[in-house]
């Protein structure tokens, strides 16, 4: 029955799907761990999530899948329309869909316990809404650790007036993370033993050999009781990387003709992978962040966060291109094939060298010898963050945390190319709400390596009793202050919001935002009236509670 | 920093048509200073009860907030299961625990040592189990690095046993040395205490060399148990572990242990040696 859909639907989609097919006949002898359909559009769609098990680089793994695949369909919508989309749960398990940055009402926003009480056990739900934005989205399971087993999706959505001069291909690259073992077997690893999963420990050998860190900075960190090589807690050991749901060997190979633009839609739905994307030999046009569009910015590799999303343009010549999104901590990598003709291939760029922490990723980046300048520079000092509560899941305060959005993010500061930060990034347009902010919010993310306990302003999802408050239709700023050593990307659901990065009424609008490590970043927000979650979108991270409910209320 | 205001200002310009009425430059969006307006009272009813069976809510909200940082984890591990050769004697040690909990747990941890005999005269100590015993915990988070142990312990082997309340610290220090000190109080009034101390040097991304040691004392002379006051032992080790998986290690060292002052007395008393050097060989492994 879905190969059926798969063939009918395809074929509906004309010249457009005829190049999706060529792309799944490319690598045809893994088309059959992708059975459904793999786009679908109109008013009227249906999605059902299901366990199976899907073949990753050859191997078999488990999955949960929405409508056989991994990734799930992509929808293709059109602002302006209405959307009825039921899901049909056959787990035997709750389960829920997501349907990350869009906005929407509330109560089909697809979060268990805050938006719905979620879809129970073989049961189904049906969401209705509006599309009122364009760009590129996406959609993720809410429960448990379904997103982490392949529970995702795209989501595609037209312009109302469509583009007059479309580029000649559209190919979306949904960049995730997959495990041979199941999640809460990684989760419970981490939380008896949190470097279980480190790739690229520091070694003594590595310091005779004069390599990483020198013996000087080495035992800074160890007096801190912090290791600058815990870049990822979840790594290559136990993740294989994918692009559209097929890995190094697998290899999702698209079309692309010579000469002509291509956009690129890339959406990170890694649970705990940031990404660093390049595509050696060919400059990336950034046109569009998290759905929302950007004056175009020419850059050679940019980060992304789970959650995240970046729309490039590219116009390659007569040849085969790798598209390499490697793992932040260079443990691994996702790769695909952009080419003009089926059966080329370009090399696959080997893994960077590992990253190392430093002091400004322990906000502690000033001139030492100038004794701090009175600030109290104590790892955990309560003077520098009075909000938060430091129990035995904070195991540090970032004494000067700095706004780090003009840093391109961990290890591709001294790379050699233009890599992307969020000060790059300027909107065309007037922001919808240039109102100054009436009141300024400061919330801490914090965290304990070692007890792996994730949260906000030291208190956990499970204890926090005192949700945040904000007024419908308040203009807020909000100011995270990231006090791990941990980047963490925090997607604010419902919401678009702009990047305070010196861009005044054309900031540029999010979503999900990283916040680098030791950094802080400020952002302005209109709120909707809703109860809407605030997490962070390392999948376990939120699982250790670094997660809140922003209840929005009338005046 | 002047350019990038200079280019903010420019883009904020071009933007508005206020250009015309004068040269202000007027900040806007988000380069506008944040005011001071009040919180709002906090919000604590939940929004989707008017559109859901607010039962259905209340027990998925349940589920949400405890599945977000409550849950409960395990692990059972021994730290030290080897087989010591010192001179002509083998004997063998095991220390290990096993917890439930999340930041605060229960957990029950044992030690204990015996002989597999020696090559010598003394057949009659064949295969004895020596010592061992058994706590029982709970151990509460005090910060990031450390928890506060308590509950009792209860001796068991051959020799003479006792019942103990104990409290004890355990944790990280700084340069990441694992510590423990711990307090014991038996049945009898007696107060002995041990500390003991660990760090995991990485030489190579799979060998770990590990220095460890450990203090006994006794505030008490306990003829029955062989312990002088003061310092009783200590014991000074180190060991080389080639970590197959984080979860398996096997590992071989080296150990030199001494009894002290009034004990050394007592084991002399025996005909035995106050001290002892020797080697190791062993498994680090956890569940
Ligand atoms: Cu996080």
């Amino acid at each position: 029955m879905p190969a059926i859909q798969f063939h009918r639907r395809q074929l509906l989609q004309g010249a457009a799907a005829l190049t999706t097919l060529w792309a799944g006949f490319a690598s045809t002898a893994h088309a059959a761990s992708m059975p459904g359909a793999r786009e679908l559009a109109g008013e009227e769609i249906t999605l059902t999530i299901g366990q199976t098990i899907i073949q990753v680089d050859g191997r078999p793994a488990r999955a949960v899948a929405i409508n056989g695949g991994v990734p799930g369909p992509t929808l293709r919508l059109r602002q302006g329309q209405k959307l009825r989309i039921t899901v049909i749960n056959e787990l035997n398990e709750d389960s829920s869909i997501h349907w990350h940055g869009l906005e929407l009402p509330f109560q089909m926003d697809g979060v268990p316990g805050v938006s719905f009480p979620g879809i129970p056990a073989l049961g189904r739900f049906t969401y209705e809404f509006t599309i009122t934005q364009h760009g590129t989205y996406w959609y993720h399971s809410h429960s448990g650790l379904q997103e982490m087993m392949g529970c995702y999706g795209s989501i595609v959505i037209e312009p109302a007036q469509a583009d007059p001069a479309p580029p000649a291909h559209d190919h979306v690259m949904v960049l995730s993370d997959h495990s041979y073992v199941h999640p809460a077997g990684i989760l419970r690893k981490l939380k008896v033993d949190p470097g279980h999963y480190a790739r690229y420990p520091q070694t003594l050998a590595g310091l005779i050999a004069g390599k990483d860190q020198p013996l000087k900075t080495r035992l800074e960190f160890a007096r801190m009781r912090m290791d600058p090589a815990d870049i990822s807690d979840v790594t290559g050991k136990v993740f294989r990387y994918l692009i559209n749901g097929r890995g190094m060997a697998d290899n999702f190979t698209a079309p692309i003709t010579p000469g002509a633009p291509t956009r690129l839609r890339f959406i990170n739905a890694g649970s705990m992978t940031f990404f660093n994307v390049r595509i050696p030999d060919l400059a990336m046009k950034v046109i569009a962040a998290d759905g929302q569009p950007i004056v175009p910015v020419e850059v050679d590799e940019f980060q992304m966060g789970p959650g995240e999303t970046y729309d490039v343009l590219i116009t390659p010549q007569d040849r085969a291109y790798t598209v390499a999104a490697e793992a932040m901590d260079r443990s691994g990598m996702a790769r695909a094939t952009l080419t003009p003709r089926p059966g080329l291939a370009a090399p696959v760029p080997p893994l960077r060298a590992p990253v190392r922490l430093t002091m400004r990723d322990m906000g502690m980046d000033m001139d030492m010898s100038h004794g701090g300048g009175g600030m109290d520079m104590s790892m955990r000092s309560q003077a520098n963050a009075p909000d938060v509560k430091l129990g035995p899941g904070v195991d540090m305060i970032a004494p000067m945390p700095v706004d780090r959005t003009g840093d391109p993010g961990l290890g591709l500061d001294k790379i050699g190319h233009r890599v992307l930060t969020y000060r790059d990034l300027v909107a065309p347009e007037q922001n919808p709400d240039p109102r100054a902010p009436q009141r300024e919010i400061e919330m801490h993310l914090t965290g304990s390596m070692d007890r792996y306990l994730w949260s906000f302003d030291g208190v956990t999802m499970s204890e926090a009793h005192h949700p945040v408050t904000w007024t419908t239709g308040e203009r807020l700023r909000i100011t995270l202050i990231n006090d791990t050593m941990m980047g963490h990307p925090i997607h604010l659901h419902g919401h678009i919001f702009e990047l305070v990065t010196g861009h005044g009424d054309r900031s540029p609008r999010k979503h999900t935002v990283i916040v680098q490590p030791g950094g802080k970043v400020s952002f302005d927000v209109t709120a909707i009236e809703g109860d809407w979650p605030m997490h962070c979108h390392l999948f376990l991270h939120m699982a250790m509670g670094m997660m809140r409910v922003v209840k929005v209320r009338g005046a | 920093m002047k350019m990038r205001y200079f280019l903010s200002l420019a883009l904020a310009l071009s933007a508005m048509p206020l250009f015309a009425t004068g040269l202000h430059a007027q900040e806007t969006g988000t380069d506008q200073s944040p005011g001071s307006a009040p919180a709002p009272a906090p919000a604590h009813d939940r929004l989707a009860d008017r559109y859901y069976d607010p039962a259905a809510m209340a027990r998925a909200e349940a589920v949400m907030m405890n599945g977000h940082g409550n849950l409960t984890y395990s692990q059972i591990r021994a730290d030290l299961a080897e087989v010591r050769v010192t001179g002509a004697d083998k004997g063998y040690h095991f220390e290990g625990e096993a917890w439930t909990g999340n930041v605060n747990r229960f957990v029950v941890a044992t030690r204990g040592e015996g002989d597999f005999g020696s090559s010598g005269d003394r057949g009659a100590e064949k295969g004895r189990f020596k010592e061992g015993e058994v706590q029982a915990l709970y151990a509460r988070a005090l910060g990031p690095w450390w928890n506060l142990r308590g509950g009792v312990r209860q001796d068991f082997g051959p020799g003479p046993q006792r019942t103990h309340a104990m409290l004890a610290i355990d944790g990280l220090s700084p340069y990441r040395f694992d510590i423990q000190g711990a307090l014991f109080l038996s049945q009898r009034g007696e107060l002995t205490g041990r500390i003991e101390a660990a760090v995991d040097e990485r030489i190579t991304r799979r060998l770990v060399l590990q220095p460890r040691g450990e203090v006994n004392f006794s505030v008490q002379d306990q003829r029955d148990r062989e312990l002088g006051s003061g310092l009783t032992s200590i014991e000074v080790g180190a060991r080389l572990r080639y970590e197959f998986t984080r979860q398996f290690a096997p590992y071989v060292g080296v150990l030199w242990t001494s009894s002290l002052g009034r004990t050394a007395d007592y084991v002399r008393a025996e005909g035995k040696s106050a001290s002892s050097a020797g080697v190791v060989l062993g498994i680090k492994v956890w569940l």
